[in-house]
């Protein structure tokens, strides 16, 4: 097996509400290695969101260790954290969060530019190679507004892709999206997985999306109820060309 | 994130809303261009009443008789009735002070000037040839007595462009004519060129000159001087030609240590340097008023990067998502209030210039766009963006991305 990604030991957070305190993680532990596409998954109040902030370096666990590739989260500053989401994550958000009026290629450039170690010709290349890798090199100067809403959410993913993290962390990718472009985006994640070894963590609520990962984790009442590897992965390309004609065309 | 690219993302963020940027930059605009004018205005007339007393000659140091003592502890004479100023003092002067270059006595009397069937009241003054240079004074024509006119009283005069007006027709050449003053027949041998009112307003053209001792002896039929003119070597010099006057007349005068002067000794660049404070406090009044207007637009600033940094909540978010630091999202913020600043800085400059050309132009007031208002004013710019958008911008930068993230 390859390294671990993901080193989570006995978490917990705890919010003050106002006078109430809620315990929104209560100690969950689990281990992602190098390669994996594991999806998170639990209904509404299950400490989702919240272990998803924690693993996506946005916020820091009241209890417990989180060791992402190796580095202890609990003992970096706010610009440290800033700085290792920068270098090991790659987010893939709901709603594509890319910035309006601004091209295709440089929504993709955006990581890269709070790397200041990177100048703008190696720049510019990563991030024709990511927008390659998602296989949007015809849209490179597109805005987002002309873009489709599967087109978009590939545009994020190569956003996500272009620093070479360790881990590409999405939170409901294929929310907003029907069921065609979801099966063509968990596709190409899983062409990623696949063939690139990607560590994918996949924040979900839908079934349907958890079966073509290689494990599930299922979180509930802040904690983890279920920790399976999934036997049977389904191949999204396979699903995509199954689906009925007609569908292609909503 | 580097300059350049910051820089960008302020330039795409201000095209976007291209109307309300305009609108804010028009604070500073009007604030500007305000400044620059109205220094602009006060700088003009400043430099056309320096022009004006340097054309009385700058150089210039008068010495009167001084009206500050008592005289028996009984009434106060006014200056021009003492008579402690002698000819005697001018050769003295002449004779000993090494930092005066030309030195003239004056006295001065009033009275009708007449010529055939047209007459003008005006001032004679008897002077030594030197006083033309100690004034500055050009000829228009003729020639100027000679310092043998002044030793043998010769009834001779120079006319000043309003007495030549006034009592020669238009045409007529005054020189060689006769002319007579309080009944004294003066030949008229040159006439003076045009100097035009002074600061007081005073027509410096109405005058005669005729050598000293002629308005002295036949016109005033006095003993005493009650003026003299010198001339400093220069500007700077002329405390020291102050003093080596004042140290010269006190020995002259015979005076004691424990005596004061009984003459006063002014100098034009103390005049220069009254005025000019007083011009100068008009124009810093003016430049404060207007920069109370680049304050506003200071404001509108900051009200209008508040906005921006409410609407791009968001934005903020996914930056600080994908690695950017308190410090990026600071700098971006701050980077976009200097473009704005800046940039309204610049039109204003080319606005206040436009508008100091214009009010000089329609208005002929002398205006002078002096270089350190339009560096003055980038400055300011530069302070009020940072100024204003600092407090904006370190609010951005302390947004939670989780929060920010989520914000709609």
């Amino acid at each position: 097996m390859g390294n671990k990604i993901l080193d989570i030991k006995n978490l917990k957070r705890v919010f003050k509400m106002g006078s109430e305190i809620v315990h929104a993680l209560k100690g969950i532990s689990f281990i992602v290695e190098e390669g994996e596409f594991v999806t998170i998954m639990g209904s509404s109040g299950s400490g989702k969101t919240t272990l998803l902030n924690i693993i996506g370096c946005l916020d820091k666990p009241t209890d417990g260790d989180y060791l992402l590739d190796g580095v202890n989260v609990k003992l970096l500053s706010r610009n440290e954290l800033a700085g290792l989401r920068n270098n090991k994550i790659g987010f893939v958000f709901q709603s594509y969060n890319l910035l309006a009026r601004t091209s295709a290629l440089e929504n993709v450039e955006l990581p890269l530019m709070y790397n200041s170690k990177i100048s703008s010709k190696v720049r510019e290349e990563k991030a024709k190679q990511a927008l390659h890798a998602v296989r949007l090199d015809d849209r490179i100067d597109h805005l987002p507004s002309q873009l489709s809403g599967g087109q978009q959410q590939r545009l994020a993913i190569a956003r996500a892709l272009v620093n070479e993290p360790v881990m590409i962390l999405a939170d409901e990718a294929t929310g907003n999206l029907d069921t065609k472009t979801s099966y063509e985006i968990m596709s190409l994640l899983q062409e990623l997985n696949q063939q690139q070894k990607k560590t994918i963590v996949f924040v979900t609520h839908e079934p349907d999306i958890a079966s073509f990962s290689s494990r599930t984790i299922t979180l509930k009442d802040g904690k983890v109820i279920k920790d399976t590897k999934n036997e049977n992965v389904r191949s999204a390309k396979e699903e995509l060309a199954a689906l009925p004609v007609s569908d292609y065309n909503s | 994130m580097n300059a350049l690219n910051l820089l960008r993302i302020a330039w795409r963020a201000l095209l976007r809303n291209k109307l309300r940027a305009f609108l804010t930059m028009l604070g500073i605009i009007i604030g500007v261009a305000s400044v620059i004018t109205m220094v602009a205005i006060g700088e003009g007339s400043k430099a056309s009443i320096r022009s004006q007393l340097s054309g009385m000659g700058s150089n210039m140091i008068n010495i009167r008789p001084s009206s500050n003592q008592a005289v028996g502890g009984g009434a106060r004479i006014g200056a021009s009735g003492l008579q402690t100023l002698k000819i005697e003092d001018v050769n003295a002067i002449r004779d000993h002070a090494h930092f005066v270059t030309a030195v003239s006595p004056a006295v001065q009397a009033n009275g009708q000037v007449i010529n055939g069937p047209l007459n003008w009241p005006t001032t004679i003054q008897g002077v030594h040839p030197e006083f033309l240079s100690i004034r500055d004074w050009q000829l228009q024509s003729g020639v100027v007595f000679t310092d043998n006119d002044v030793k043998i009283s010769a009834k001779v005069c120079l006319i000043g462009q309003t007495v030549k007006s006034n009592i020669f027709s238009p045409g007529e050449d005054p020189v060689g004519k006769i002319i007579r003053f309080n009944k004294i027949p003066l030949k008229v041998i040159g006439v003076l060129s045009q100097k035009g009112e002074n600061t007081f307003g005073q027509d410096q053209d109405d005058i005669i000159l005729a050598p000293f001792t002629t308005v002295q002896k036949r016109i005033l039929a006095i003993t005493y001087v009650q003026t003299i003119y010198a001339s400093a070597v220069d500007e700077n010099s002329s405390d020291t030609a102050t003093s080596e006057i004042s140290t010269i007349l006190r020995k002259d005068h015979k005076l004691k240590p424990t005596d004061d002067d009984d003459f006063t000794v002014r100098t034009q660049a103390e005049l220069i340097s009254t005025i000019s404070s007083t011009s100068q406090l008009l124009t810093v009044l003016l430049a404060a008023i207007a920069g109370i207007s680049l304050v506003v637009g200071g404001i509108g600033i900051m009200n209008i990067m508040y906005v921006s940094v409410k609407e791009r909540t968001k934005e903020i978010g996914l930056r600080m998502s994908v690695g950017a630091r308190g410090i990026d999202i600071l700098l971006q913020f701050l980077v976009e209030a200097i473009l704005i600043s800046l940039t309204g800085g610049v039109i204003g400059v080319a606005f206040g210039i436009t508008a100091s050309s214009l009010v000089s132009y329609f208005l002929s007031w002398p205006t002078l766009v002096s270089q350190s208002s339009i560096v003055l004013s980038f400055m300011v710019c530069a302070i009020t963006g940072v100024f204003f958008g600092y407090y904006p911008a370190r609010n951005a930068s302390r947004l939670d991305p989780i929060e920010a993230l989520r914000y709609e």
